[in-house]
Formats: C-alpha cells, structure tokens, sequence
C-alpha cells in the first residue's frame, strides 16, 4: 500500500504541518493496534481519519491526547517535539478534545462545566465571572451560541456537544479532535456542527475529525487518512477520491456500497402495537405507539439515539412488559394485564438481534458454541433433557459458522476474541436459524466492519424474500434508508409517522427526528 | 484486552503457587524475628502434615471441611454472587443431620438415619442459602450483608437450641445426646481394619470419598448441564440471561440454595464422621476459610481440591508446629494460616500486574528472536 501513500500539504505549502506524527507505533499485548503510522496535518484545515472498527483510530488519538503513550514515533506540533505524560500536557500544547461520550457534569450549568479543571480563582464566584466575559467573546468569534447558564442536562445533544467544543476552546485548544461526533445527532445538527466546523477552520483552528461515515469525510474534509489494521494506508486530499475509493481502502478490497434492495411482496400482518406504552419510574419511554408489520418486509425505525428505539425492542421482544396498549404477535394478543417474557414470545415466533451484542447478544467470557445456543439451550438435540454435550454444542456452532461465513470458524473460541461483525454473524446466525416469522434487529452493522455489513444486509434482505416480517432499529440513517420498505421515525418515545421508502430522504427523515410529524413534513 | 494476557496455566498453577511462596516468605521472616529457624519449622509442619504417623489422615480430614465450604463459595461465584454465608449454612446442616438423627435414630436403621441425615443437612444449609438468595434476588439486599447477617442468626440458633431444647438431658454443655451406635459415617481407618489393613487412627471418614464425588457432581452441573450453563451465564450477564428468557431471580435462588446445600454437607465430615452428636461451634471457621479456598482454587472443582489439600496441611502441619516449637504457639500458627489466606485469597490478584508484565516481556523476545 505504501506507494498509494501520497503526501497532501493543503494550502500551507511550505510551512510546517501544525500536527505530524512520524511512525507510531503501539502495541498492547499481542495486538500491535499502531504500526508506523505517520501523519501531517496542515494548519487551518479539516483533516479526516477514517478506518473500520479497529483500524487503530481510537489508539491514535488516544496517543495524541496522551492517554497512552506510544511505544515509539514522535509527535510535533508547529514543528515543536512534544513528550506528553499527561492529557494536561496535550492541553498546555494546544490540543483538544470532543470524545464520541460526552464528558459533561450532567446538574452544572454550563458555565461550571466549562471552568471545572481550569479554575482561575479559589473563589468559584469571581472564577465564573472571570470566564463567562472571555466565554462570551470566544463564542462570538466563532459563532457558537450557548446559554452559559442553562443546566447541561436538559440541553439537546446537539448543544452540548457545542459546550465540549466550547470547553476545549477555552483551554485554548489549535488543534481540535472530534471523534465520532455526529453519532448522536440528527442530520440537521450535523449540519450545524458542520457549520461550527468551518467557522473554526476559517478562523484558523485545525480539525482532526475521526468517523466512518464516508459521507461525513466527503462533505467537510479538506484532506483525509485511511487507517486498516492500525497502518496508515492512504492520504488523499478530499477533492480528488471518493466514497468509493475510501471504502476500498478501509477494506482493502472492492466494496458494494449498495446491497441491490428489490420490491417487497408483502402478505398478512404477523404483528401489530396499539396504543403501547412504557412508563418507567415516571418517565414515558414509549408514547402510545401504533404501527403494524406484514410478512415479507422490512419496517426500519429511525430515530436518534435514545428516543425509545432500545425500549421499543425490549418490549417487542417481551424482556420488558408494557404499560399499556395491545400487542399482537401471530394472532396472540399481549398487553399488560396479560403479559408475555421473552421465552414466551420467542416461542410464538419472533427472534431478535438485540442492539448490545455484549451485554445482551452473546456471554463474552462463553465459547462460541456456548453463545451459539443462547436463548435456545432447550434445544433436546444439544444432549438430554439435563445434560448439555460439548460434542452436540461445537456441531450446532460449526454449521452456524459455515453457513454464516463467521471467522475463524472455530467453535471453541471465546466469544470475546471474534471481532465485532463476526460476533453480530454468529447472533445473526443463531436467530435466523431459529426460522423466525418476525425478526427485530437492532443496530446490525454498529462496530461491524464494511465487509460484513455488506453481508449482513444482504442476508436481512433474503430471510425478507423468505416471507419474514423484520423491525430494523438503527440510528445510522443510511441503513434505515437502504434496507427499510417503510420507516418509522420516532421521537421522544412517539411515532412521528411512517412513510412509505419512496417518500422517505434524509430531509424529510431528518425533520421527523427532530419531533417534527411526517403530516406537518408535508405540508 | 487484559484478561486474555496469560496463559492458563500461569493463572491457574504459577499464580497460586507465588501467593503461597509469598505467604510462606512472610510467615518465615516472622518465625525468624522470633528466633526460630523457619526452614526447621518448614520441615516439621509437611512431617506433621504428611508423615507422621496419622498425619496425612488428619490432613485429609480438615481438607473434607474444605472442599464442601471451597465448592459452596464457588458454584454462588459462578452465578457473580459473594457467598460469605458458608459458616451459618453448615451450622444449620449440621442442625439438620441433629434433628434426624436424634428423632428417628430410636425407630429407623442406622443406614437410613444416616442416608436422611445427608439429605436434611443439605436442604437445612440449602434454605440458609435460599433465603438470601431470595432477598437479594426479589428484595435488592445485598447477599453479602444478608448471609454474614445468617451466620449471626444461624450461631444464636444454635445456641438456643443446644443449651435448651436439643441439649443431653442431666448435662452442662451445650450439645444434643450422642446418637444411636451405628449412626455415622464409618471413619477409613476402621473400614481398613475390616479388610486387615492396619491404619493409623484419625478421623478421617467416608465424608472425603462423598467430598470428591459431590466435586465430580459440581464439575459435571457447572460445566455439563443446562442449568450450570444458564447459572454461568446469568452470572456472566444477567442481562443476556433475561434476554435468553431467563429470570435471574430465580436462577440467583437456585445457585444460593445449591450452594448452602453444599455448605450444609461439611456437617457430615464433623457431626456424622467424627462427633455422633451436634456440639456448638463445630463450624469453627471452615465456612469463612472456604471463600479463601474457591478464591484459590480459581472456583474450578479441581482447583478447589489442591487449595483444600493445601489448607488442610496447613491446619495439620500447624498444629504440629504448635506442639514441636515452645516458641510457636497456636496463635501463631493461627497468624501463619491467616497470611495464607490473606495472600492467596485477599490479594489473590496482587501479582498479576507484574507476572503479565515480565510474561509479555519474555514472549515478546521470543518472537523478536524467532
């Protein structure tokens, strides 16, 4: 790959990179996560890294924020060699950092947020007063308008994800880190994050901006780092690659960026919500939804995180009893006064891919094979009505792997050791082989890399040609929109509406997430 | 990323062995402050432990005690519930072999007394679990406060029992009449004698041949059955237990009453085996100690069993030092098994950090050689 390497300087030609990393490398244990990566980024300019789920990212960013430090390689910044043992060292040289979770003290206001470990004063009067002045003029001259004394709990996301940016500037960040940021936003507000970008850039601070969204890199970068298997594999300046091309890179092989969604041809309905709710201490998760699903399609519920979509799932599934309301799955109606665990739902059909693969989808510390039957193990071909054989358990694994192409195809191994999109295969094999009629997937390809979202979604688009009826939560809008056959936005707990997938863009989804309903969309 | 460093083996033999070097370190440097000579010390505990004459039957004896209380602790483990509770769960079996015994030994055979006997120690420590268990799963209260708050109402029990209902009419301490003769478990060196075999006398008794089946028995439950599988898993996961379909309520009681059943059992090495009678405090301690051995033996039957073994030495080979050196007394001995504990249980983990480092170092040549 090293002769595809091309050096880009941006527009500073001349000058030295404000950042360059030469040969990094870090290892931890027999995982060498950074192998001679070296990177320049110019001075004033938005410079993107992209990478699968473990190409060395985090790590890399990580080292620059010195939150580990490298085995070897150098960091300069202004052509200054830097030895970081601290974050507050990273800090003191002019770099910032905006983390995927926010770090935000969630019952201060968000003037105490932005002063709290960088007190001027021992008096958090006179400290506050002192910074809300220089607050107020940083947040001028980079167009970020936040209300310092609102409490940073009941901001949108969107908004405090400002107040980090915020924060990082007041310490007076050059160089500013995003990682992953609009993960949780809608594409409105990754308009605006946009446009807070290119204000910073204009006003000469640089953006280091780790995603996966190709889409995101095509949009805002000026120049841009692929990293796989934690080698920097290309630098390219934005204007002269393509989605295409980057998704090659990633992989390291051709991609199909479209998964040839055809026509659905829906039958009857297997499975209906009325009026469902989910009040839990207090708070509605779920606001009186309604929406049905037929055999052979595909309902894809898009929402931004947290908006009752993990609920949603739980209470379909049955691991959550609802409110109020009437289910109704293949004929069998559940509701709260007769409610339905998931051994009992599961028994009328329906499986499910949950969206927390660790926590829930499979047990870490299990073998493969152990995983491979979970949520099954009454299964009487895995021994006797007691007695679980090891032999039965590793057979059943090995046909799973084989016919979902999960690697290494080695049934004895630690659940935990499978990367993650061969993880989600091995769930996705175990639920799909149960033959459901009604299957919910939630976040299928999160933390899975592109090859096996490729795969993952051409095997969600055949098990619905098969006549199954599948609920398809995600939060990336991309998916939603390339696999569903209708969608079903929700916010704050409600259905905002579904549209049918010839309606459905990212403008119009966009707006629904945001609260807007799909009625008031269209007029 | 950390837990898949080393090998198993390291955890599993190389760790242990470390701690217990450690321990022993400690305890030498100790017996050396005292004016002793630790190495003579060193031989006259393993002696006393396995070569004098009765030894290694006392050996075997307190390590019975330790297998039961080692196996209790870990199958709770496994479904990621602290177990403290072992000591008022055998008390309680040992209420239950009492209660038997000394109801039904007037009517019924010897065998059968002895065989209902096992089966009411197990469900008596089994209810001194569930009831925990059904605390913390139904309830939210801790199972670490609850079963030490057991141990404490299960030694009041005991006491209320034994120095008023249950105690030997015309006598002053506090224990049940002795059973009817033939009520026991045989002790090995008489069942030698049967055979011919001479066999020094101890107390060791057909407790310990039940001890290495129940361990076969936890092995097979934990990592054969469909409920060990289903405890694991809720012990790894609860919410991957929920999403399988489980109730981890229930799964919390049944391991909790498994594993007092467990604790229960150690009664039959100490009431059936050697008192044929229940006395107070017969427990004296081995339900704590058991949390030391399943922390050592890394919650694996096997491992339980070499932990054990090792306790048990150390309970014999520590008596002998008591006895040998005018110097050592029995607290000492008390403090030398307490460094033990606190080494390979308390701060079973404390190396780990360094035997990775120096692991990875090594491997790391390797490679850079090969």
């Amino acid at each position: 790959m090293g002769s595809d390497t091309q050096q880009i300087t941006g527009g500073s030609a001349g000058l030295p990179p404000v950042l360059r990393l030469s040969s990094i490398n870090k290892r931890f244990g027999a995982v060498q996560a950074n192998s001679n990566v070296s990177l320049d980024v110019a001075a004033g300019t938005v410079h993107g890294i992209v990478g699968e789920n473990g190409a060395g990212k985090s790590t890399l960013v990580s080292i620059l924020y010195a939150f580990y430090t490298a085995d070897s390689g150098q960091i300069e910044i202004a052509g200054q060699p830097q030895q970081f043992k601290s974050s507050a060292d990273a800090i003191k040289a002019g770099i910032g950092m905006v983390h995927q979770h926010f770090m935000l003290v969630p019952n201060f206001t968000v003037l105490e947020n932005i002063v709290l470990g960088h007190e001027t004063s021992g008096n958090l009067a006179t400290a506050k007063s002192k910074a809300a002045g220089e607050l107020a003029a940083l947040a001028e001259k980079y167009g970020l308008d936040v209300d310092l004394d609102a409490v940073v709990q009941d901001l949108p996301v969107g908004l405090q994800q400002r107040v980090e940016i915020l924060k990082a500037l007041y310490r007076g960040a050059q160089i500013l880190i995003l990682d992953e940021p609009t993960g949780v936003l809608t594409p409105q507000e990754t308009e605006q994050l946009f446009e807070i970008l290119k204000a910073l850039r204009a006003q000469g601070v640089t953006i280091l901006l780790i995603t996966h969204k190709l889409k995101e890199i095509m949009a805002i970068t000026d120049a841009v780092s692929v990293m796989r298997g934690g080698e920097m594999v290309a630098h390219l300046a934005t204007q002269d690659t393509s989605p295409r091309q980057l998704a090659e890179l990633m992989v390291g092989r051709p991609v199909l960026l479209d998964v040839g969604y055809s026509p659905p041809t829906p039958a009857d309905i297997c499975l209906e919500a009325e009026n469902i709710s989910l009040v839990q201490a207090g708070s509605t998760k779920l606001d009186r939804l309604s929406f049905s699903v037929r055999s052979g399609e595909i309902l894809g519920v898009a929402g931004v995180s947290g908006n009752g979509q993990s609920e949603l799932l739980e209470v379909l599934s049955g691991i959550r009893p609802l409110s109020s309301g009437t289910l109704t799955i293949n004929g069998h109606a559940i509701s709260a006064d007769n409610p339905a665990g998931p051994s009992e739902i599961k028994a009328l059909g329906l499986a499910h891919v949950p969206e927390d693969r660790h926590a829930m989808g499979l047990v870490l510390p299990f073998t493969a094979a152990e995983s491979a039957v979970l949520g099954y193990e009454d299964d009487v071909q895995l021994g006797s009505a007691v007695y679980f054989s090891p032999e039965a358990l590793n057979r059943h694994c090995a046909r799973l792997m084989a016919e979902f192409d999960v690697r290494p195809a080695s049934p004895e191994l630690k659940s935990n050791l499978f990367s993650g999109g061969n993880q989600q295969k091995l769930v996705l094999a175990r639920e799909i082989s149960s033959a459901p009629n009604i299957l919910l997937v939630g976040q299928p390809t999160r933390g899975v890399d592109i090859g096996a979202i490729e795969f993952i979604h051409k095997q969600l688009l055949r098990l619905r040609d098969t006549g199954c009826a599948i609920i398809l939560v995600s939060v990336e809008l991309d998916e939603i929109l390339s696999l569903s056959d209708r969608v079903m936005v929700m916010n704050a707990g409600q259905n905002m509406g579904i549209i049918e997938r010839s309606d459905a863009s990212t403008q119009t989804v966009g707006l629904m997430m945001a609260g807007v309903t799909d009625a008031e969309v269209r007029q | 990323m950390n837990n898949a460093i080393l090998p198993r083996w390291v955890d599993i033999f190389l760790l242990p062995a470390i701690n217990l070097l450690a321990a022993l370190c400690v305890a030498g440097i100790i017996i050396a402050l005292i004016g002793e000579n630790p190495f003579t010390a060193l031989v006259v505990m393993l002696k006393g432990a396995f070569v004098y004459h009765g030894g290694l039957g006392y050996t075997l004896y307190y390590t019975t005690n330790f297998i039961f209380t080692g196996l209790a602790v870990a199958v709770a483990f496994h479904a990621m519930l602290f177990n403290i509770g072992g000591e008022g769960q055998a008390m309680m079996g040992g209420l239950g072999v009492g209660l038997v015994a000394i109801a039904l030994d007037p009517f019924l055979p010897p065998v059968l007394v002895v065989l209902l006997g096992i089966c009411a120690a197990a469900a008596l420590g089994g209810l001194w679990g569930i009831i925990p268990g059904w605390l913390q799963a139904r309830r939210g209260s801790h199972i670490v406060i609850t079963t030490i708050m057991f141990n404490f109402i299960a030694s009041s029990v005991m006491v209320w029992l034994l120095a008023g209902m249950l105690m030997n009419p015309g006598q002053m301490s506090p224990e049940t009449r002795s059973f009817a003769e033939g009520v026991g478990l045989a002790q090995l060196h008489v069942i030698a004698g049967w055979f011919g075999v001479e066999m020094t006398r101890s107390p060791l008794n057909l407790s310990f041949p039940i001890a290495l089946m129940v361990s076969c028995a936890v092995w097979w439950l934990i990592w054969r059955t469909r409920l060990g599988y289903i405890i694991r898993a809720t012990g790894h996961s609860e919410r991957a237990a929920i999403y399988a379909g489980h109730d981890p309520a229930r799964i919390i009681m049944i391991a909790m009453a498994i594993s007092g059943a467990l604790a229960g059992m150690m009664a039959l090495n100490e009431i059936l085996g050697v008192q044929g009678r229940v006395i107070l405090n017969f427990t004296s301690g081995y339900g704590f100690t058991g949390i030391a051995v399943a922390l050592m033996g890394r919650n694996h039957p096997v491992g339980i069993l070499f932990a054990s073994l090792l306790f048990g030495a150390l309970y014999q080979g520590g008596a002998e030092l008591d006895f040998e050196f005018q110097s050592i007394t029995r607290e000492m001995v008390l403090m030398i098994q307490g460094l033990i504990i606190l080494f390979s249980g308390a701060l079973a983990y404390m190396f780990n950090p360094v035997i990775e480092r120096i692991y990875l170092r090594l491997t790391q040549q390797e490679q850079a050689d090969g």
